[in-house]
């Protein structure tokens, strides 16, 4: 299985790259590769022109702002989920990385690339949404920051226009206090969720549930916040009830019908229960914590 | 069957070619390479490094895994020309130069980790790297199961792998 | 050294040089100019061909050449059929490249031949093909009917063959019955998979006429005899070589693949070498498949569990052709009672093509079908009458003074009539019971229950029918100079350790160190007289006939020796690579006595020169080579069985089962198995393990996804699911050592033993567990989320 003929590219710079990836309409951006590669072995991807990022100026890193990590479009995914500043401030980035593929893969794989991939059973989207982060999209025309909730638009789809270059991903902070939680199932370690879903909730004064989001990925065609369980929840002490009615509303969220690994019901099933546990577990670390 | 006259055959095929230099095991190499050429192929047939294997070409089996700038990665998952400027190991690198096994090797000899060998390679390079990075390494056995989970073995059932992994650390004096 | 290495877990031989990545396997090796193929295959299950215009591609730079049907002379012809059956109806083969219509997805139509596989597969792109698509039935049940879109024309309702077996007098027992259990039970298709996937290279030497194959397959020899014939070459000027091959599990059995004709013919018409390294996605659209079967099983009991009858009638699925005859269907079929005594059976299948790729051997071959439907229907048995699933078994176990236990009316794969002839299966079972903690299990799956956990135990026993013939052979020769001992058979491996455990029979034989054994499988040069690698008969066969062969060694290095040390043969014994005289110093190294025992040999080294040192080898008058004498230490036997020799084992497992995300989890997998004498038992372990792990995809994991329109949907490693390590659990393996009566060496074969019962166990384990919940039955495999999640629904949970 070899890719097909292509024209390559390699800039140093971020305007040279948005020229070459201009000068062709069926050029693609090429960052780790792992997603694109494998699409192109197959020849289900045939893009006439790469556009080879890695050795653009500014595409590396990952800062740690006051309200948000900030990671470039060359960073890779296992550089972020081992970044010491990142763990300690954001364990919820470094739960869910341990979920995408394996280590090999994240070793060259990017997270802006699997944003930009935009599969809908892959983690690092559903964290954007789940945090409402951000990604900045500079193209001949300047530059622009897109909400996740706007970016990620159907299968592998993506408001990203095709003169565009993705060049930064931003994942709000939690506040101080907040609980947070991932899942996912899974067929097998490291593959595509079947169902992952994130929690990230504070607690009021009442010691009930507040600014309580809900997202999940896998049942649709790309990552969906819960918003008819996050509104069932929000203000409760999540009691079993609560979680019972906020499952029964996101059942209808799952709109990816029956595939070979998983058929609605199924997905349907298994929503339920993963609520009912990211919920709690997101629950079990808030502070002050929870009585439930 | 008719013989046919000797055919006309080009030396190579009209893909353009791009200019690559790389460190391979050390050795300093400058090629021309097809724009579209995988690392694993260069490496095999370029070079002649036959050690690293294809098992599948989309990234899931883990034979072609090598070392890229210090980091395992898939070789089938790379282009060639993706490759310049780094530094490649491959399992022809592990060894010492009379052959004496490294430690990992000579675990995997002791443990029965291997039958056909195919996969061999690309296990070795990904239990390599992860033991040469700074990190504390797991070894419990859900530790080493995801240590290993990214390669595919279809002859040993993985659990003298797993021993494997655990008489390497002890023969290189890692708890 | 002394020790007895038969029986002993030595490391082997072949790991420091495949650890080093200094393999050879066939796309490893050089060959200087060598050509690269690629194949353009069919996109439709069924279609008809309507225009084929391969001009672009002919054209397109640095492609050499383009073959069609119309390219390939006599080749363009029905591949062998290699086991006949007079089951069969108008059996049906393919052809190296389709003629007027396509069977499956994937079957070959053209083959480009181009400077490199990159190019190659360009140009494949370019060939033009009109398709005409015709109706597809991928329903087993529904493709028998009259009227089904028939696979092949000419055979109507896809009946590919109907074979019905008897032993005893079922119906007379079903008669008499005072309790029948009938299920349906169904297997799901899979593949081999092997890590490396198929592959072939040829040379053609013009000056010499010699054709030199590299085959990563395990019949070389077979398929020598095959080229030889197809291409009207001499068997001596057709050269096959299996080099280093990275897994086979049956898959590389087969032959022709429609490559492996095109690739030797296109090197003789081009002289170059050619080459096809198949690729993972042609690996799962070109490469036989197996394990669909859709059973009906009945059992005809006495209230105390005695199960009297047994009727069992299977679908099976054969794909588009049937190379292979039936031989998955066949020991389906002969294994379907198990290590039971069951006496009255009636087994019956019929064999459908649907147009998919072709279905044959798989590891199990047919065991894993037979294994799933017996052992369900056991638990379901017992499950009905109330009684315990281990004691229910036990009370229809043959017992040991049972032995040679025959079923009169079951012909093996053989041809021979299905006798098990050795075993301890109450033994094993206890074994089992107690492995698992089987009578602290119940306490432990409450207890569990109580927190809101689901625990199962799983339990299956199997049987195998191993080391069947028709033959193997052996050649074993001390080497004059070094005085290493070579070894050679006809069989080869792919993984299984041969150079070790052929050794260590050796190694017993002679004295001499396992490391100072050189076995050479896998090359017609080297021996060219046997059948191949394949349903568990590599250590029967192929290990008897060099135990023979080297009891002959070991007689003519005995005599040689006591006629160079001056003693009597009595008083020779051999041990680290010399012949002693019992209790004293005296000794001459075997490459001295095989020096010497060569009359025509130069004192050309120190080996001659020591030879010279002592009484010549042989103690006769008369020429320097007696009448019927043979110069050196050498010696080439064959072993052929009587009939094969019956393993068996019984594995058990804890599951978890968690109903919210009808996941799975086995916590604990106990093995108890029974292969004979181990020659190596570290070599069985890795066996039976890899069997396991493979068992473990069949039972949760594995299934081959066509469509309705025969496409195979998930035709790749990220959409076939394998597992990983992470998938397989700790495994507990406990080894019986019931020696088999049938060979001298005592042995039976292990290669498919892991892989048989897992399906059933997994299954009966799952069901065990959600027992709590209601009444539901698991009894189809691989087992998935998604099925545990409609079972739950359907008893309303």
């Amino acid at each position: 299985m070899k890719p097909s003929l292509f024209g390559y590219r390699a800039p140093t710079t971020l305007d040279d790259a948005i020229k070459i990836l201009a000068s062709d309409a069926d050029a693609a951006v090429l960052a780790g590769g792992q997603s694109l590669l494998p699409a192109m072995n197959f020849r289900a991807a045939n893009p006439t022109l790469l556009v080879d990022i890695q050795h653009v100026d500014g595409l590396r890193g990952v800062t740690v702002e006051d309200h948000r990590i900030a990671v470039r479009a060359m960073t890779r995914h296992r550089e972020l989920e081992l970044h010491p500043e990142v763990q300690r401030t954001h364990p919820l980035i470094a739960e869910a990385m341990a979920h995408v593929a394996h280590v090999p893969i994240r070793n060259r794989g990017t997270v802006v690339g699997s944003l930009c991939h935009a599969d809908p059973s892959a983690e690092m989207p559903l964290i954007l949404v789940l945090l409402g982060g951000t990604v900045i999209a500079q193209g001949p025309l300047g530059a622009r920051e897109i909400a996740a909730e706007d970016f990620f638009q159907s299968f592998l789809t993506t408001t990203r226009r095709p003169d565009e270059i993705i060049v930064e991903a931003r994942f709000p902070l939690l506040p101080p206090g907040a609980g947070w939680a991932f899942d996912e199932v899974t067929r097998r370690h490291g593959d595509y969720a079947l169902v992952g879903l994130g929690c990230t909730l504070s607690v009021d004064g009442q010691g009930r549930a507040k600014n309580l989001r809900l997202a999940a990925c896998g049942i649709a065609d790309r990552p969906v916040r819960l918003k008819a369980a996050e509104a069932i929840l929000t203000g409760t002490t999540l009691q079993s009830g609560d979680l019972n009615a906020a499952a029964a509303a996101s059942t209808a969220a799952v709109t990816q019908s029956d595939e070979a690994n998983a058929s609605a019901s199924y997905r349907r099933r298994a929503l339920t229960a993963l609520i009912h546990r990211i919920v709690a577990k997101a629950a079990a670390r808030t502070r002050p914590r929870m009585v439930q | 069957m008719k013989r046919m006259a000797k055919p006309s055959i080009p030396e190579r095929s009209s893909d353009p070619r791009i200019d690559v230099s790389l460190t391979v095991n050390g050795e300093t190499i400058h090629r021309a390479v097809s724009v579209r050429m995988l690392l694993s192929d260069f490496l095999r047939h370029e070079l002649g490094l036959t050690g690293t294997h294809v098992g599948c070409e989309h990234g899931v089996c883990g034979c072609c895994t090598v070392l890229i700038d210090g980091k395992a990665g898939r070789s089938c998952l790379t282009l060639a020309v993706q490759a310049n400027g780094t530094e490649i190991r491959t399992i022809e690198s592990v060894a010492e130069a009379d052959g004496t096994l490294h430690p990992i090797q000579q675990a995997f000899k002791e443990c029965h980790a291997l039958q056909c060998g195919y996969c061999t390679p690309g296990m070795v390079m990904n239990i390599l790297a992860r033991f040469e990075e700074p990190y504390p390494l797991d070894l419990s056995d859900a530790g080493v199961r995801d240590m290993l989970s990214g390669n595919l073995c279809r002859c040993t059932g993985y659990i003298n792998i797993i021993a494997a992994v655990r008489r390497a650390a002890e023969l290189l004096g890692r708890t | 050294m002394s020790t007895r290495t038969f029986g002993a877990r030595i490391e082997r031989n072949i790991d420091p040089k495949l650890l080093r990545g200094e393999g050879a396997f066939v796309d490893d090796i050089p060959l200087t100019g060598v050509l690269h193929s690629a194949f353009l295959r069919s996109p439709h299950a069924r279609a008809g061909i309507k225009r084929l215009d391969a001009a672009a591609a002919r054209r397109h730079p640095g492609v050499v050449a383009v073959y069609t049907c119309d390219d390939i002379g006599a080749l363009d012809m029905a591949m062998p059929l290699l086991i006949p059956h007079p089951c069969m109806t108008d059996p049906q083969t393919q052809r190296p490249l389709a003629r007027g219509d396509v069977h499956y997805v994937g079957q070959t139509i053209a083959m480009v031949v181009a400077v490199d596989r990159y190019t190659a597969e360009d140009a494949a792109s370019l060939i033009e093909v009109d398709y005409e698509p015709l109706p597809v039935e991928m329903d087993l049940e529904k493709a028998l009917q009259t009227g089904a879109p028939p696979v092949h024309p000419k055979v109507p309702n896809n009946l590919a063959a109907h074979f019905v077996q008897t032993c005893g007098t079922p119906d007379e027992a079903f008669a008499r019955a005072e309790h029948i259990t009938k299920i349906k039970v169904q297997v799901d298709r899979s593949t081999a998979a092997p890590m490396e996937c198929r592959s072939i290279a040829a040379n053609w030497d013009a000056v010499s006429g010699e054709l030199t194959v590299w085959d990563g397959t395990q019949a070389p020899i077979s398929v020598r005899g095959g080229l030889a014939s197809v291409f009207q070459l001499d068997e001596d000027k057709v050269r096959v070589i299996a080099p280093d091959v990275g897994g086979g599990f049956g898959q590389k059995v087969l032959f022709f693949y429609p490559d492996e004709l095109l690739v030797p013919m296109a090197a003789m018409q081009l002289g170059r070498p050619v080459k096809y390294i198949e690729d993972r996605r042609e690996n799962f659209i070109g490469s036989s498949q197996e394990r669909t079967q859709i059973h009906v099983i009945e059992l005809a009991a006495l209230k105390t569990g005695e199960v009297i009858g047994l009727r069992d009638i299977f679908l099976h699925d054969t794909g588009a052709f049937i190379p292979y005859g039936i031989a998955v269907a066949q020991v389906a079929s002969t294994s379907i009672a198990g290590p039971y005594r069951i006496p009255n059976i009636f087994v019956e299948f019929k064999a459908v093509y649907t147009p998919t790729v072709q279905v044959t051997p798989y590891r199990g071959c047919g065991r894993p079908q037979a294994c799933f439907a017996i052992e369900r229907a056991m638990d379901q048995l017992a499950s009905e009458l109330g009684l315990d699933r281990f004691e229910v078994r036990r009370r229809n176990f043959v017992t040991e003074k049972e032995f040679p236990y025959p079923r009169e009316g079951l012909l093996f794969a053989d041809g021979l009539k299905v006798t098990l002839d050795s075993g301890q299966y109450a033994k094993a079972l206890g074994m089992a019971a107690a492995e698992l903690g089987a009578a602290d299990f119940p306490a432990e799956q409450a207890k569990a229950l109580a927190e809101g956990r689901y625990l199962g135990l799983g339990l299956a026993c199997y049987v195998e029918g191993t080391g069947l013939g028709p033959y193997e052979g052996g050649h074993v020769k001390i080497h004059p100079i070094t005085g290493k001992v070579y070894v050679n058979t006809g069989l080869t491996s792919q993984g299984q350790g041969h150079d070790t455990v052929f050794a260590q029979i050796v190694a017993d034989q002679l004295g001499v160190r396992p490391e100072d054994v050189i076995v050479v499988e896998g090359d017609t040069k080297a021996f060219d007289w046997g059948v191949a690698t394949f349903a568990s008969r590599a250590a029967v066969v192929s290990g008897n006939a060099i135990h023979k062969t080297a009891m002959v060694v070991r007689q003519k290095t005995l005599l040689a020796a006591a006629n160079m040390l001056e003693v009597n043969i009595d008083d020779v014994e051999l041990r680290d690579s010399a012949a002693w005289v019992k209790g004293s110093n005296r000794f001459v190294p075997l490459a001295a006595v095989a020096t010497a025992s060569n009359p025509l040999r130069y004192a050309f080294n120190e080996a001659a020169q020591a030879a010279t040192q002592f009484a010549p080898a042989s103690k006769h008058d008369g020429p320097p080579l007696a009448e019927g004498e043979a110069p050196g230490l050498e010696a080439t036997e064959y072993f052929s069985p009587s009939q094969s020799t019956w393993a068996y084992g019984v594995h058990g497992a804890i599951v978890e089962v968690d109903p919210g995300l009808c996941t799975v989890k086995i916590r604990k997998y106990v093995c108890i198995h029974d292969c004979g004498n181990m020659i190596n038992p570290t070599i069985v372990e890795g066996q039976v393990l890899g069997g396991i792990a493979q068992g473990i995809g069949g039972a949760l994991y594995e299934r081959l996804d066509y469509q309705p329109d025969g496409n195979l949907a998930n035709a790749s490693l990220m959409d076939f699911l394998m597992p990983y390590a992470t998938e397989i659990p700790n495994i507990s393996v406990l080894h019986l050592e019931t020696p088999s009566p049938l060979n001298p060496l005592g042995v039976k074969g292990v290669g498919e033993a892991g892989c048989i019962a897992v399906g059933a166990v997994v299954a009966s384990g799952v069901e065990d567990a959600l027992r709590a919940l209601g009444p539901i039955t698991f009894r189809h495999v691989p087992l998935t989320p998604s099925m545990i999640s409609d079972a739950l629904e359907q008893i309303g949970h």
